[in-house]
């Protein structure tokens, strides 16, 4: 079987998410990346570099630039002439796009896909992954997106793909970037932190956020995250959501602060390998999924704790 | 401006979903069953535009049991104009779905068709991209804001590490993510009201559409549980177990 993976990228370097997506295509057969871009040669190059990767195949054009569904899916359908599968990270890009191409080949994407069982059977959570689905497609193409805290990452190095340019039709004239606001931050990214402080509604402001959350994380280098009541109340922005609408992580280590552990909230953080909670109420869910517990005053507690680290 | 508004009807998120000992999926039998909260916002938003003199008619439709009424008529009671119901005991794939409303949009030709990013059972989010593949038009899904000017519509999206605008030529597809708006409540009066407003009946069949299911399910689980781990008394036994655990050296 021969697999077309989305390389999620910014041009120059190719970003986390596509790792796991080469390792869940690899399963399947022969693994093809497409880096669509434009002026997209560094991240081909580093796409060829992906163990695991056969081929590259660069589509640079303007169109392509930033990722514009209205203009890739049509590529990608294009392409799929030659694949039995379509592959894509399950990101806010991929899922923009690959829905797009599953319709245009008249196939039922699969989505999230947790765990490939065989070519055709794949299993995937739904419910907020309160139950996990086993499904078999019967459709002869296959179209995934790849939750990529379920599958190990393919090594940035040891490949030594061919990049090949491919084109497509480009500017379908129905869309078109206008701008994007994409915070800049220090700290490690939510999706690929080792470790991240979540802090929840308790810390009542987002002062308290900056003073009591931030510098913990800053003494870990972790990632800072929140649960939807901490952004709903405005404390934080939205993309530092956890959870079932928000981001889904899985790092070594994650410490909720002050976040009672709500199943929305539960289902985006639930596979981290280690969950630390600080709460004052003890019967807080939280702590059902906690492997380590601290029943207490967060605003005591979390000081303490940065500065005895 | 006409808009197109598709809603489903979800268990209700506060239910916590029981996995039917049989492994063939998640109970629905006697729960609280709700229109699909991300579907809410989109009827919010149609209604926002139409009370902004954008939007001259709304459009609701719902695909699915004859139960699915009852999320048709909350629609309606918050404020769109009528309902289309296409009847299928039966559930559709995101696929069938979006081949169905591609029908209902030919017929209806809305200026925008506006739909939650994902249904909180299935959890696809795909209706919306398939959509715009089906109909040939733009999408702008995730959408945070919604502005439209003239033959063209602004989407800001909520995307992985913040927020991203595109322009869209109209006729266009926007799902909604959760900073959209605040879904009205419907009042008493508007809830009768919505009574007498029109609900149309369509089958699959009658839009030439085939919506056999291209995904079977093998079996549905509970998935793995996590074991409550241990509570401890202060920082410095914190620190301990941390040091134990190989978080902290």
């Amino acid at each position: 079987m021969s697999v077309l993976v989305w390389v999620e990228h910014d041009n120059a370097s190719v970003k986390d998410a596509t790792l796991a997506a080469v390792t869940a295509a690899g399963k399947l057969g022969d693994v093809v990346a497409l880096v669509a871009g434009h002026g997209a040669q560094g991240a081909a190059d580093a796409a060829a570099k992906i163990a695991g990767v056969s081929k590259v195949l660069l589509a640079d054009d303007a169109a392509y630039g930033h990722g514009l569904a209205e203009n890739v899916a049509p590529l990608i359908a294009d392409l799929m002439a030659g694949y039995d599968a379509f592959v894509a990270p399950a990101t806010t890009t991929g899922k923009n796009i690959a829905p797009r191409v599953a319709a245009l080949l008249d196939v039922m994407q699969v989505s999230e896909v947790l765990s490939v069982e065989s070519a055709d059977t794949f299993t995937r959570p739904i419910y907020a992954g309160n139950a996990i689905a086993t499904v078999k497609s019967s459709d002869a193409k296959k179209v995934l997106t790849i939750r990529g805290t379920a599958f190990d990452k393919a090594a940035t190095e040891g490949g030594s793909a061919a990049v090949e340019a491919v084109s497509g039709k480009g500017d379908t004239g129905l869309s078109s970037f206008v701008g994007s606001e994409i915070a800049k931050s220090e700290r490690p990214e939510l999706t690929s932190a080792k470790i991240i402080v979540s802090g929840g509604r308790a810390l009542a402001s987002g002062e308290n956020f900056t003073s009591i959350i931030e510098p913990l994380a800053d003494k870990l280098g972790a990632g800072v995250g929140a649960s939807r009541a901490a952004v709903d109340a405005g404390y934080v922005p939205n993309d530092y959501q956890v959870g079932q609408t928000g981001k889904i992580v899985a790092p070594e280590v994650y410490i909720a602060i002050g976040i009672s552990g709500a199943i929305q909230h539960l289902a985006g953080m639930k596979d981290s390998k280690v969950i630390i909670a600080i709460n004052k109420d003890e019967d807080a869910p939280i702590f059902q999924v906690a492997d380590v517990g601290l029943v207490g005053d967060l605003f005591k507690i979390v000081p303490e704790l940065t500065e005895k680290l | 401006m006409k808009v197109l508004v598709p809603v489903k009807r979800v268990l209700d998120y506060n239910v916590k979903p029981r996995v039917k000992a049989d492994g063939t999926g998640v109970d629905l039998a006697n729960v609280k069953m709700s229109m699909n909260p991300f579907d809410e916002i989109a009827v919010e938003e149609a209604i926002r535009l139409k009370e902004k003199g954008v939007a001259s008619e709304i459009v609701v439709v719902s695909i699915g049991e004859q139960k699915a009424q009852e999320t048709l008529r909350t629609a309606l009671a918050m404020g769109a104009d009528r309902a289309i119901l296409i009847v299928s005991e039966d559930k559709v794939e995101p696929l069938g779905v979006a081949k169905l409303l591609a029908k209902v949009a030919e017929a209806e030709q809305p200026g925008l068709v506006i739909l939650g990013k994902q249904a909180i059972d299935d959890d696809n989010n795909q209706t919306g991209q398939m959509l715009g593949a089906l109909l040939g038009w733009g999408q702008g899904t995730f959408a945070s804001k919604v502005e439209v000017s003239g033959d063209s519509v602004e989407v800001t999206r909520e995307v992985d590490g913040g927020l991203e605008t595109v322009k869209l030529k109209t006729p266009a597809i926007v799902t909604t993510d959760l900073r959209l708006n605040e879904p009205r409540y419907a009042s008493l009066p508007n809830i009768m009201k919505a009574k007498s407003k029109p609900m149309e009946q369509k089958t699959p069949a009658d839009y030439g559409v085939d919506v056999t299911p291209r995904l079977s399910i093998v079996k549905v689980e509970e998935p793995a549980k996590r074991q409550a781990g241990v509570k401890v008394a202060d920082v410095d036994e914190l620190i301990g177990k941390l040091k134990t655990l190989g978080v902290v050296a």
